[in-house]
C-alpha cells in the first residue's frame, strides 16, 4: 500500500514521457516535459514523508515535534523554480523555431531537413 | 494511508493524464493550471506548506500564462 | 522514423525503464517512515543553533545558502537566454502600445476591470507578506516574488495594457534583477571579512519566531524576492512583447 506515493511519481514521468514521443505540436511537448519534471516533485517529497509528522514550521508546535524532512522540500523548491525556467526556455525557443520555419509541428520541421 | 492522501493521489495522476491527452494548446493551458492546482493540494497533504505555495504561484499562474503568450504568438502568424 | 516505429520504442523503454525503477524503489526505505537522517541533523541545526522557526528556509538559505545562489542565478541566466532567444528581429515592427487600446475587441467587462483593480494592491501586500515571513512561515524570497511579479499583470487582465507598460520600464528592471542578485554574492563575502566561511549566516540569531530572527535569512529573502520578482515581470515582458507587440512588415503588405 505504502508504494502508492512512488508508483505515482512513476506514472506521471511514463505519461509525460508518452505525451513527449506522441506530441504534434511542440508547445504541447514543452508541457508535457514539465508534466515529466513534476514527477520528481512526488518522488521527493514520497521520500521526506513521515507517518503523523507535521510541516517543518516550528510556530505553534512543540520544539521536539517529528516533523516531515526538511532537506528534500528545499531541493523541491528548487526543482520548481528551474521547472518554471525551462519551460519558459524552451518556449522561447519554440517562438523562434516558429518564426523561421512557419511550423511547431515536430514530424513536418523533420521533413524540412530531410 | 489516510484518504484524503488516496483521493489527491488519484487526482495527480488523473490530472496528469489530462494535461497529456489534451492534444489542443490552449486546452492544455488550462489543465496544465488545474494539474499545478492539484498538486499543491497534494504538497499540503504531504506537510510541505513551503513547496505548495511555491507550485500555487508558479505552477497555476505563471507557467500557464506564458504557455497562453507563446500560443497566441504562433497563432498570430498562422492568421496572417 | 516513423510515428509508428516511435511509439514501438517507447514502449520497450518505457518497460525497461519502469522494471529498473522499481527494483530501486524497493530499496528505497518505504514511504512514511522514520528513517530521515539528514532531516533530524538538519532541523537540529536549524532549530537549537540558528534559531530559524522554519526549517526549510534555515536549509535553503543559511545551511545550503551556496546551492540557493547557484539557484539565483540560474534564474537570472534563463531570463537573460530568454530576451536573447526573444530580441526584435530586423524585419518586426512594433504596435505601438498606445493603439492597443483601439485594438482590442471586445471590451473587458467591467466586473472583471474591478476585480483585478481590488485584488493588485492586496496581492502586492500579501506578497511582501510572504517575502518577510518566510524564515517563521511557509514562504520566501522565491514564492513571494513570484507572487509580487505576477501581481503587476492583473493589469493586463483588466484590458489596461498601456498602464502595464507605463508601469513596468524594461530597463529599471533589468537593473534591479542584477543589483538584487549582486547584493546576495556581496553578503556573501561580507561574511567573509568577519573571519568566517562564504555566506555564513554571521548576523545574530535572535529569539526563534520574531520577525528579526534567523541572522541573514530574512535579508536574502528580501534580495531573492527582489531578484524573482523583477525576472518574473522581465520573462513576462518578453513574450507579451512577441504575442501583442510585435508584427513582421513583410506579412503586413
Amino acid at each position: 500500500m505504502s508504494v502508492l506515493a512512488y508508483l505515482l511519481a512513476v506514472w506521471v514521468f511514463l505519461i509525460g514521457v508518452y505525451g513527449l514521443v506522441t506530441s504534434r505540436n511542440l508547445i504541447h511537448a514543452v508541457v508535457c516535459l514539465s508534466v515529466c519534471q513534476s514527477s520528481t516533485y512526488v518522488l521527493l517529497l514520497a521520500i521526506g514523508y513521515q507517518w503523523g509528522a507535521t510541516a517543518p514550521v516550528f510556530s505553534g508546535i512543540a520544539s521536539d515535534a517529528a516533523v516531515v524532512d526538511p532537506v528534500v522540500q528545499a531541493m523541491v523548491l528548487t526543482d520548481v523554480v528551474v521547472n518554471a525556467a525551462v519551460t519558459a526556455l524552451l518556449l522561447a525557443i519554440a517562438i523562434q523555431v516558429h518564426k523561421r520555419h512557419h511550423t511547431i509541428d515536430p514530424d513536418r520541421l523533420r521533413s524540412l531537413h530531410g | 494511508m489516510t484518504a484524503l492522501m488516496i483521493v489527491t493521489f488519484i487526482l495527480v495522476a488523473g490530472g496528469a493524464a489530462a494535461v497529456v491527452f489534451t492534444r489542443e494548446p490552449l486546452r492544455q493551458a488550462v489543465t496544465l493550471s488545474a494539474y499545478g492546482l492539484v498538486l499543491s493540494l497534494l504538497f499540503v497533504v504531504l506537510q510541505a506548506p513551503d513547496v505548495a505555495l511555491s507550485q500555487l504561484a508558479v505552477g497555476t499562474a505563471v507557467v500557464p500564462l506564458i504557455v497562453v503568450l507563446a500560443i497566441a504568438k504562433t497563432r498570430a502568424r498562422k492568421r496572417q | 522514423m516513423t510515428r509508428r516505429a516511435r511509439l514501438i520504442l517507447f514502449v520497450f523503454g518505457a518497460c525497461g525503464f519502469a522494471l529498473l525503477l522499481a527494483a530501486a524503489l524497493l530499496s528505497v526505505p518505504g514511504f512514511g517512515t522514520a528513517q530521515h537522517r539528514y532531516a533530524e541533523r538538519a532541523v537540529l541545526a536549524a532549530q537549537v543553533q540558528r534559531h530559524t522557526a522554519n526549517a526549510v528556509a534555515s536549509v535553503t538559505f543559511d545551511q545550503r545558502g551556496l546551492d540557493t545562489l547557484a539557484e539565483t542565478f540560474m534564474f537570472v541566466a534563463a531570463v537573460l537566454g530568454i530576451a536573447a532567444l526573444l530580441r526584435r528581429n530586423p524585419d518586426e515592427e512594433e504596435i505601438p502600445p498606445r493603439a492597443h487600446r483601439q485594438e482590442r475587441r471586445p471590451p473587458v467587462p467591467n466586473t472583471l476591470r474591478l476585480a483585478a483593480y481590488l485584488l493588485l494592491p492586496v496581492t502586492i501586500l500579501v506578497g511582501i507578506y510572504i517575502v518577510l515571513h518566510g524564515h517563521i512561515s511557509p514562504g520566501g524570497g522565491f514564492q513571494g516574488g513570484v507572487v509580487l511579479g505576477t501581481a503587476i499583470h492583473l493589469l493586463y487582465l483588466a484590458g489596461d495594457f498601456p498602464t502595464l507598460a507605463r508601469l513596468r520600464p524594461v530597463p529599471v528592471f533589468e537593473a534591479t534583477e542584477a543589483v538584487a542578485a549582486g547584493a546576495f554574492v556581496l553578503l556573501g563575502f561580507g561574511a567573509m571579512l568577519t573571519g568566517a566561511v562564504f555566506l555564513t549566516n554571521v548576523m545574530p540569531y535572535g529569539t526563534q519566531g520574531e520577525l528579526l530572527s534567523a541572522g541573514t535569512v530574512p535579508l536574502l529573502n528580501i534580495l531573492v524576492g527582489i531578484e524573482v520578482a523583477a525576472g518574473v515581470v522581465l520573462l513576462i515582458a518578453q513574450f507579451l512583447e512577441q504575442a501583442l507587440l510585435l508584427r513582421r512588415e513583410t506579412a503586413r503588405k
